[in-house]
């Protein structure tokens, strides 16, 4: 089972964790002056590389709090975790 | 002193003759497929066969039928709770029925019917509304009970005292199973026939566009022009959009499967459980196939984890006793591309020459004909076949999603 790096708690199994997908998507600054076209983009439409991927990960079974990753998506190798308020390393 | 040389295999008998030529590619092709999967090879039939396109490659970067038509369960059905999805698997259905003719081949396709479990008050009441849509769409379904359960496939657990115990399921006779080499095998011996190219070990890696056409493709072994050009490339599809340079609500996972050492026949129907994700039929060989839910995150490495494998275990051994004693013979996994609603996008991009067919997730196999047909018809006219129509990349903008997570979300 791949072992994944909480941010606060340290390296745990997979199955603690639950996926919340691309990360860095904010909400949209003044959601009401969106055309459909735009909203569509913000709801549904996500990245989807192969390769590296910045997403989110909640370690739902252990401190509930939610952090991202750099994955490679190819791989599966996790990269780096950060916390929401640090940025993406390079 | 004196020695004789003899090659290794030289007494081996003639190789069988080919199913298809190994064709160097043309410089320019009035259709250019890329993928040669299921999708990709019955389409290149059907523009042949329905339309009398024969100028056309289908490209495969790797070897034919080698991506998720080798990884898939088979399982083949049309019990889609809405009008549109119902529509184009009931179509492919159909087709599935003639194809063996249709193919002059054999791809072993048995109609053994499929069950799919209900196992609380709300599983019901969703599976008689599926049930119903399905007969108004003049598909076979039939609501059992967990008695009439027992009697179908007499090894599923039906007591009560199980952890999700059946309370009865939707049954379609018509439900199969096809062999899927053979199936793809079958579609390239007769795009082959017709002239059509296939091409393996051809990997796109661009394209040539003038302004709003795709003009051609850049690939492993050189540029390819075409005056059309089709993607059917299932999980690895945002790769080439992204050259393109179209976005899509696309996303890939890993979807794994099993099989079983070979058994005696003890499973006569497929089972399906979306409850407990879980579904299995028995291969003709005598291997119980199982398949499992998608893993959670996105994925290309066509592997996935082991602790979904051992929850699809546990669930399949409370729900089929007798699978205790069976031994795993190996597991696999494939990208599926999955998308919002559960549905498949098919039909025009912003390039007006190019045509998409993505989206399928983890039930492409069973549309292979369906698809195949359509997507030829949408090719030939430049205009989306009725079928298909519902299906535009449109949809995630106007709203008119075709939702289907109840019938095709995790299961199929």
């Amino acid at each position: 089972m791949q072992l994944i790096e909480c941010p606060w708690c340290g390296t745990r199994e997979e199955t603690e964790f639950h996926y919340g997908g691309q990360a860095h998507v904010a909400y949209p600054e003044d959601p009401q002056a969106l055309t459909d076209e735009e909203w569509a983009r913000y709801v549904f439409f996500r990245t989807n590389p192969k390769g590296l991927f910045a997403e989110r990960w909640s370690h739902s079974a252990g401190c509930r709090r939610w952090f991202n990753a750099v994955r490679d998506t190819a791989t599966y190798r996790f990269h780096s975790v950060y916390r929401p308020d640090e940025q993406r390393p390079s | 002193m004196t020695t004789q040389t003899v090659p290794p295999g030289a007494h081996l008998p003639d190789h069988p003759e080919f199913l298809w030529r190994t064709p160097t590619p043309k410089k320019n092709y009035d259709v250019v497929i890329v993928g040669g999967g299921g999708h990709g090879l019955a389409t290149a039939h059907y523009l042949a066969k329905n339309h009398g396109i024969t100028n056309v490659a289908v490209l495969e970067r790797g070897w034919l039928a080698g991506g998720n038509m080798a990884r898939n369960t088979t399982l083949i059905r049309s019990n889609y709770l809405w009008d549109e999805s119902t529509r184009i698997y009931e179509h492919a259905l159909k087709l599935w029925e003639g194809l063996e003719d249709d193919l002059d081949y054999p791809i072993l396709f048995k109609q053994c019917g499929v069950l799919n479990l209900a196992h609380s008050l709300q599983d019901v009441r969703d599976s008689v509304r599926r049930v119903e849509a399905n007969k108004l769409n003049g598909v076979d379904a039939h609501w059992v009970d967990a008695d009439e359960v027992k009697k179908l496939c007499p090894i599923v657990n039906v007591s009560d005292d199980i952890r999700y115990p059946v309370m009865g399921a939707t049954y379609q006779p018509r439900a199969g199973i096809a062999k899927h080499d053979y199936v793809a095998w079958g579609f390239a011996r007769r795009a082959d026939q017709a002239g059509i190219d296939i091409i393996q070990n051809c990997e796109v890696t661009g394209f040539v566009t003038d302004g709003d056409r795709v003009t051609g493709v850049r690939t492993t072994q050189g540029d390819i022009g075409a005056g059309q050009v089709a993607l059917c490339a299932a999980g690895h599809t945002s790769t080439l959009t992204d050259m393109l340079g179209i976005r899509t609500p696309l996303q890939s996972h890993p979807l794994q499967a099993l099989v079983s050492e070979l058994l005696e026949p003890v499973h006569p129907t497929i089972v399906m459980s979306n409850a407990v994700h879980v579904y299995v039929s028995q291969a003709h060989k005598g291997e119980l196939v199982m398949g499992a839910g998608v893993d959670s995150y996105n994925g290309y490495g066509q592997r996935g984890a082991f602790h979904i494998i051992e929850r699809q275990m546990a669930a399949a051994v409370e729900l089929f006793p007798v699978f205790a004693r069976a031994h795993l013979l190996r597991t696999w996994g494939g990208i599926v591309d999955v998308c919002p609603d559960a549905s498949p996008i098919v039909g025009r991009t912003p390039y007006e020459n190019l045509y998409l067919n993505a989206g399928w997730g983890t039930g492409g196999f069973k549309a292979t004909p369906g698809i195949g047909w359509c997507l030829a018809d949408t090719i030939a006219n430049d205009e989306p076949h009725e079928f298909v129509a519902p299906f535009s990349l449109d949809r995630f903008v106007s709203g008119a999603l075709v939702d289907e997570h109840g019938a095709a979300g995790v299961a199929h």
